[in-house]
């Protein structure tokens, strides 16, 4: 482990998670299981019928600190952009916002919720 | 420490060159047995030595580095044979794990026999290993799979003739594990075969071995299973060699699992007769070196004493489980009785605000202390399910372990619980 992959900022996110939650009537929704732990996100998104803009993105399912926070910062990040934009996100941009590159064996964690929002686009094309 | 029961644990440490090593910067303090034991000296030196001076292929040649490769896998068979009390160790086949060894079983024996709406009998408590080959071959014979549940006290529901209740006329195969690689439960597989057997003589029994022959004295012939299966790497052997015991008139029986060369007497262009056990069920080259360190492993073992060893371990099992249960908010999931589990200790943290601590970040920040441990489902996700839980963390004893490294999880535990707060 890096010393400060439970910096501060991650556990605050941790322990009181933005964008945590289920939309109703979502316009898209898609979940990611990590086989290792057995840990589930689903992400959903709520997308402005004009400006095609993702208005709304909510992840839900229990996971550690690390997958928890990741899918915090990822729908904080998606918000504002469209569907096209997301198929750029990659794995890089998820240590970007996270600060720090996990270990190889908890990759897995960090990219959780990345994986399932791949699937939403994949899903919505 | 009482005589008796002691092992010299410095001299022990001393065998295995990995304990010598840092992470970041601490010293290594390894509690991940369940997954892979670390591997002494002779071990290592045996693999070497086999490569440095022996290397050949087995049974083909008939020049000296030939014979002498194959003495030594040979004679590693009558030790294995011996250290399980297998008797004849024509009944000791090598294969790639314990894994491949049920699969072998599943295939071999379980294609030709396993017919639509029979069943196969599981427990709560099996490795993935032991349900996924059976699942392949129910799924394709049509089958059925049952699972025997476990108590409040992580034992197998069999007592009082419970057994009984999840057996039928249906019952072909019961496959089931000596020792949980997650609860540390010690299954009394002897009593459980022999009453199968008053069920049913025809019913056949498996039995995975894989975290009891590195912990416990096994002896085969006793428990008298038809089929037990068990590998090197948990038994401070080398990894990629495991070993299936099966009784002589079943692999007399079964088709072989893997054809090529060597498992044949002779080879026309249109068809071929298998060799004798147990070369039947080995075909191809085989690992050689890996099989050399086992006889090396199995040498070492037998020098210290499985009974000595389990003694030993369930001393300190004890101190474990003690030094944990002093933690607050942690929940231990396995048998309080020292005499029906090893020093596989799974369990979960609650934090000051009621929230369950993620095994991984527990041992995420176990790991930054340099401790091993294992987290996540333990290849055990149908006994996650039956817990009510995603995961554990897992520690697990091995001989080297010590009362130190106790307490050094003790206290990373209580920094995790601190960090996670």
């Amino acid at each position: 482990m890096k010393d400060n992959l439970y910096r501060e900022v991650i556990l605050d996110l941790y322990r009181n998670p933005k964008n945590k939650g289920e939309i109703k009537n979502a316009d898209f929704e898609a979940e990611s299981v990590n086989p290792l732990c057995g840990d589930k996100v689903k992400i959903q998104l709520k997308i402005s019928p004009k400006s095609k803009i993702i208005e709304k993105a909510l992840f839900s399912g229990s996971g550690c600190v690390i997958s928890q926070a990741s899918a915090s910062l990822l729908c904080t990040y998606i918000i504002g952009k469209k569907l096209p934009d997301i198929k750029k996100i990659n794995s890089d941009d998820i240590i970007k916002l996270i600060g720090i590159k996990p270990s190889p064996s908890r990759l897995g964690c960090a990219v959780l919720s990345l994986k399932a929002l791949k699937e939403v686009v994949k899903n919505a094309v | 420490m009482d005589k008796n029961t002691s092992l010299n644990v410095e001299k022990i440490r001393a065998d295995f060159p990995i304990l010598k090593r840092k992470i970041y910067g601490k010293p290594l303090v390894y509690l991940d047995n369940a997954a892979t034991s670390q591997k002494p000296r002779q071990v290592i030196e045996a693999i070497k030595d086999y490569y440095e001076q022996h290397n050949a292929n087995t049974h083909r040649g008939v020049h000296k580095l030939s014979e002498e490769a194959t003495e030594i896998y040979e004679e590693t068979r009558k030790k294995v044979a011996n250290f399980v009390n297998a008797g004849e160790s024509s009944q000791i086949i090598f294969t790639k794990n314990a894994t491949e060894g049920i699969n072998l079983v599943a295939n071999s024996w379980g294609r030709t026999n396993i017919k639509a709406s029979d069943e196969i009998l599981l427990t709560e408590m099996e490795h993935h290993s032991n349900i996924v080959p059976w699942q392949v071959v129910a799924r394709e014979v049509g089958a059925k799979l049952k699972f025997i549940s476990i108590n409040q006290n992580a034992e197998l529901r069999i007592h009082n003739s419970e057994l009984q209740e999840y057996l039928s006329s249906k019952t072909k195969i019961v496959a089931l594990t000596h020792v949980s690689n997650v609860l540390g439960t010690i299954n009394p597989a002897k009593i459980i075969i022999e009453e199968i057997r008053k069920f049913n003589p025809e019913i056949k029994i498996l039995i995975d071995g894989a975290q009891a022959v590195p912990h416990i004295p096994v002896s085969i012939q006793n428990i008298n299973p038809d089929f037990y299966v068990f590998t090197a790497h948990k038994m401070l052997g080398p990894t990629g060699v495991g070993v299936l015991y099966a009784k002589k008139e079943l692999l007399g029986e079964m088709e072989p699992f893997l054809t090529g060369g060597n498992m044949i007497l002779e080879v026309t262009k249109e068809k071929s007769s298998w060799n004798y056990l147990p070369w039947k069920f080995e075909a191809g080259t085989q690992n050689v070196s890996g099989v050399a360190g086992l006889g090396a492993a199995v040498y070492y073992l037998n020098k210290l004493g499985m009974k000595k060893i389990a003694e030993v371990e369930r001393e300190l099992t004890s101190y474990a489980i003690d030094k944990l249960s002093k933690i607050k908010q942690l929940k231990i999931y396995g048998p309080n009785n020292l005499e029906k589990r090893i020093g596989v200790i799974s369990f979960n943290i609650i934090n000051q605000t009621g929230k369950l601590l993620h095994p991984h970040d527990v041992a995420s920040i176990l790991d930054g202390e340099g401790i091993a441990i294992r987290s996540g489902h333990h290849c055990a996700q149908p006994l996650m399910e039956v817990l009510g839980i995603e995961g554990t963390c897992r520690v697990s004893l091995n001989i080297y372990s010590t009362e130190e490294e106790i307490d050094n999880l003790v206290l990373a535990i209580e920094k995790a619980k601190e960090i996670l707060r």
